[in-house]
């Protein structure tokens, strides 16, 4: 029940990146895109009941998210204005 | 025990809810990140909270919460890096009368 809301919270979110204006805002929902895909992957975790497994890719999809923010943003800054 | 695991996982979507409102219907960049920023880590931090309650004591618990601990630092870290980024490429902030704030128009070259 609750995979299902987030995953719909995830579609919801999708809006703003298609559509939103400028770069800044299409970074504003991946990045909320991808806090939530964290928290699907430990729940699909637990409804398959192999959590041991999930928590690692979980683990690696906040590192992998981190980065990709903030060298996303470092490389707008650089590059001036959109 | 479970009603405690409930009530946090409850409040982490609610939050997460809250955030994705915010990012829908706020007017501005800044407005949205004001939204979002918080929004998501408090989320994120009650719903890991709440699945590390429910898998008991063990390693697993223990990674779940070093997650939320990553989380809880780095998520307004990577805010804060995004809306410094979008102030130095001057994204103009929103105001009820439409006119620029003084403050964003010089600030930082």
């Amino acid at each position: 029940m609750d995979a299902l809301t987030l995953s719909i919270l995830v579609f919801l979110c999708l809006y703003r990146v298609v559509v939103g204006p400028g770069v800044f805002n299409r970074l504003v929902g991946a990045s909320v895109i991808g806090t939530k895909t964290l928290i699907i992957l430990v729940l699909i975790g637990f409804l398959y009941g192999r959590v041991e497994m999930f928590i690692d890719i979980s683990l690696v999809y906040a590192l992998l998210n981190f980065i990709v923010t903030i060298s996303a943003a470092k490389y707008f800054q650089r590059r001036g204005a959109l | 025990m479970d009603i405690l695991v409930i009530l946090l996982i409850s409040m982490g979507t609610f939050f997460f809810f809250t955030s994705t409102i915010g990012l829908l219907r706020l007017p501005d960049f800044y407005s949205r990140m004001h939204a979002t920023g918080k929004g998501d880590t408090l989320g994120a931090l009650l719903s890991l909270l709440g699945l590390a309650l429910l898998c008991g004591w063990s390693l697993t618990s223990l990674k779940i919460l070093f997650i939320s601990v990553f989380v809880f630092i780095t998520s307004p870290t990577a805010t804060h890096a995004l809306l410094r980024a979008a102030f130095d490429s001057k994204v103009k902030p929103w105001t009820k009368d439409g006119k620029i704030m003084r403050e964003a128009k010089g600030r930082r070259k």
